[in-house]
């Protein structure tokens, strides 16, 4: 057991910098004040609200008004989807979107109650056996009809990093060629943000998701950047915040939060991005010595800090839990990890097989991890996969996984 | 306790008993040559998630009374699975061995009880290994020549890898199971042979009418 807990699920959330708490701090305890309020409380909490929609946006290359806060990326992927397809005209003809295999449940989630209660006409376009998608697929499964492209920045499972810009690029010819302000575009860059230029830009998104609690913010908000000229239908009725898209009073420490803790990382950024790539290699070939053993997703098109193996003969949740027992915090896409009795959907999506995608377990690097923990975990790995091995009856054969 | 966290949020407390059989499992195991002759079951497929193998010794005593003096498995599959078929084997060997007819009256419910129970959504984990146990015991009663004694799974088989049974789906909804896939979570029916669902479907109504419309 490690004197201390070596946290390797930093895709699932992050700690909070102490930086990100020192900031929020006065806006809980002096300047609570109502960002709608006219006294001077109200005011300054307005003035740090506006202030951070500034922050954020520069970051991404946006402008200030194009900034919406909500509750978090899964709000903001709902705002995004739900929006656009609420504003289409009843009378039109059915609308259609394309997005995915590997999205993030919140966006596949949503789009199949759409498609469901008959809403939209839902594409769902494949990824490779690397979990990348490809603009040409996505291209081609746009019609007259299509109003809304989803793809993901950055995956959060097997952290495979998408051709965004050449998605967008493709989809702004298209519009140009079909004379259309359809389909517009939206990404996923919950996983990015911090780690990946957004530019929106370079990459023509019209909708941008971010989180704050996978940059080091805090939980329980998040943003989406909402091109000037789109129209959505507002989710959240009520007070009219947020341009009448998403009421209610803002969560103002939070989002003081989320635009510091995006100030941090992308001061960082750079330095971060290569430290983290080397420890995250060296993880992936320590882990890959081990036999029958393959990385999911693609070896340099990731993100720094992701690393998603599977081991054969095993499950990845009781791996989960003896890791855990050594004081290492990693994540499976096993069945018995998730609510349903299905194996990870984006495992599954590489088209590897059943046996493979139950034994996948994903360590996602950060701030906090040193070249000592991940040489822990390459150690104390070969014996509890193992043990695993030895009590499964199970030999299934390296076909299974190529 | 142990708290763990799934890429979904989702949180989970096992049991300190689940707990220490999953981390220090009992006669798993080691050396499989030295359990040559030993009466096997097998249930479950690597593709489902879940593989339950067991290797079974059993004796006559001079009370000659049948009991399995022995219990060696293997499992494949998450911490529940593994501690479940870990205190099966517990169960079935202490007190000088289990006699073989109490064996075959095992049910899921009685590991489960003595594990300290499971999070609700993990208790098809702990389904197997009571199949596994009885085709063991049908493997000993062949080879003894009791052949009349050879039990099939009561009830009319649906799911043709899990061996689940038309039984197991009337118990799971006695115990509150109102939609295909609450009886999917307590007994995982469908996974390995899903083509067995729309039968499932059937058979969850016929019962909800059975036992639950009149409520």
């Amino acid at each position: 057991m490690q004197d201390r807990l070596i946290y390797l699920d930093h895709a699932a959330t992050t700690p909070t910098d102490a930086r990100v708490v020192d900031a929020m701090r006065p806006f809980m305890t002096d300047v609570f004040g109502n960002p709608s309020s006219l006294h001077q409380l109200g005011v300054r909490a307005q003035t740090a609200v506006m202030e951070a929609r500034e922050s954020i946006a520069k970051i991404i290359n946006a402008h200030a008004d194009e900034i919406v806060f909500t509750s978090g990326g899964t709000e903001s992927d709902n705002l995004a989807i739900v929006g656009i397809v609420g504003h289409q005209n009843a009378d039109d003809r059915l609308p259609h979107v394309v997005t995915s295999a590997i999205e993030h449940h919140a966006v596949l989630e949503t789009l199949k109650y759409l498609e469901k209660t008959g809403a939209i006409a839902l594409t769902v376009v494949p990824v490779d056996r690397q979990g990348i998608v490809d603009p040409k697929t996505v291209l081609a499964a746009m019609t007259q009809d299509t109003v809304l492209v989803s793809i993901m920045t950055a995956n959060n499972e097997i952290g495979t990093i998408q051709p965004i810009a050449e998605i967008g690029r493709a989809i702004l010819s298209w519009r140009k060629e079909h004379a259309s302000t359809f389909p517009l575009f939206h990404s996923d860059a919950c996983q990015a943000a911090g780690v990946l230029d957004l530019n929106v830009e370079k990459s023509h998104v019209d909708l941008l998701t971010i989180s704050g609690s996978k940059i080091y913010g805090p939980k329980g908000v998040g943003a989406l950047f909402v091109r000037r000229g789109v129209k959505l239908a507002p989710m959240v009725r009520g007070g009219g915040q947020e341009r009448n898209l998403r009421s209610g009073t803002e969560n103002v420490p939070g989002i003081v939060g989320m635009a510091k803790a995006l100030e941090l990382l992308e001061e960082g950024r750079e330095a971060e991005n290569v430290r983290l790539t080397t420890l995250r290699d060296r993880l992936i070939e320590g882990l890959l010595r081990l036999p029958k053993t393959f990385l999911n997703g693609h070896a340099t098109e990731r993100l720094p800090n992701n690393a998603n193996v599977t081991f054969l003969d095993m499950e990845g949740e009781a791996a989960v839990l003896y890791l855990d027992a050594k004081g290492i915090c990693s994540s499976t896409g096993s069945a018995c990890a998730s609510t349903s009795l299905d194996p990870s959907h984006v495992i599954l999506a590489l088209g590897v097989s059943y046996e493979a995608a139950h034994g996948s377990v994903r360590f996602t690097l950060g701030h906090s991890t040193t070249e000592k923990d991940v040489d822990f975990v390459i150690e104390i790995m070969p014996e509890i996969v193992e043990h695993l091995r030895k009590m499964s009856p199970v030999k299934v054969s390296e076909k299974y996984y190529v | 306790m142990s708290d763990i966290q799934s890429p979904n949020g989702q949180r989970w407390i096992y049991s300190d008993i689940v707990k220490e059989h999953f981390l220090h499992p009992q006669n798993f195991v080691e050396d499989e040559a030295s359990l040559k002759g030993a009466y096997q079951g097998m249930v479950g497929s690597p593709a489902c998630g879940d593989v339950m193998r067991v290797w079974l010794k059993i004796e006559k005593g001079d009370d000659h009374v049948e009991r399995i003096t022995d219990m060696k498995w293997k499992t494949f599959g998450c911490a529940s699975a593994i501690a479940s078929t870990s205190m099966l084997s517990v169960m079935v060997t202490e007190n000088g061995g289990m006699p073989v007819d109490q064996a075959l009256e095992l049910r899921p419910q009685d590991i489960l009880e003595r594990l300290g129970g499971l999070p609700n959504r993990k208790i098809h984990c702990s389904v197997l290994g009571d199949k596994a146990l009885r085709l063991a015991i049908n493997d000993y009663f062949r080879v003894s020549g009791q052949v009349d004694r050879i039990t099939v799974e009561s009830g009319r088989i649906i799911d043709k890898v899990l061996k689940i049974t038309d039984k197991d789906i009337e118990e799971a909804v006695l115990e509150g199971a109102k939609t295909v896939e609450d009886v999917q979570a307590r007994t995982k029916v469908g996974t390995g042979d899903p083509s067995c669902l729309p039968e499932v479907e059937q058979l969850v109504r016929f019962y909800q009418e059975k036992y639950c419309e009149r409520q």
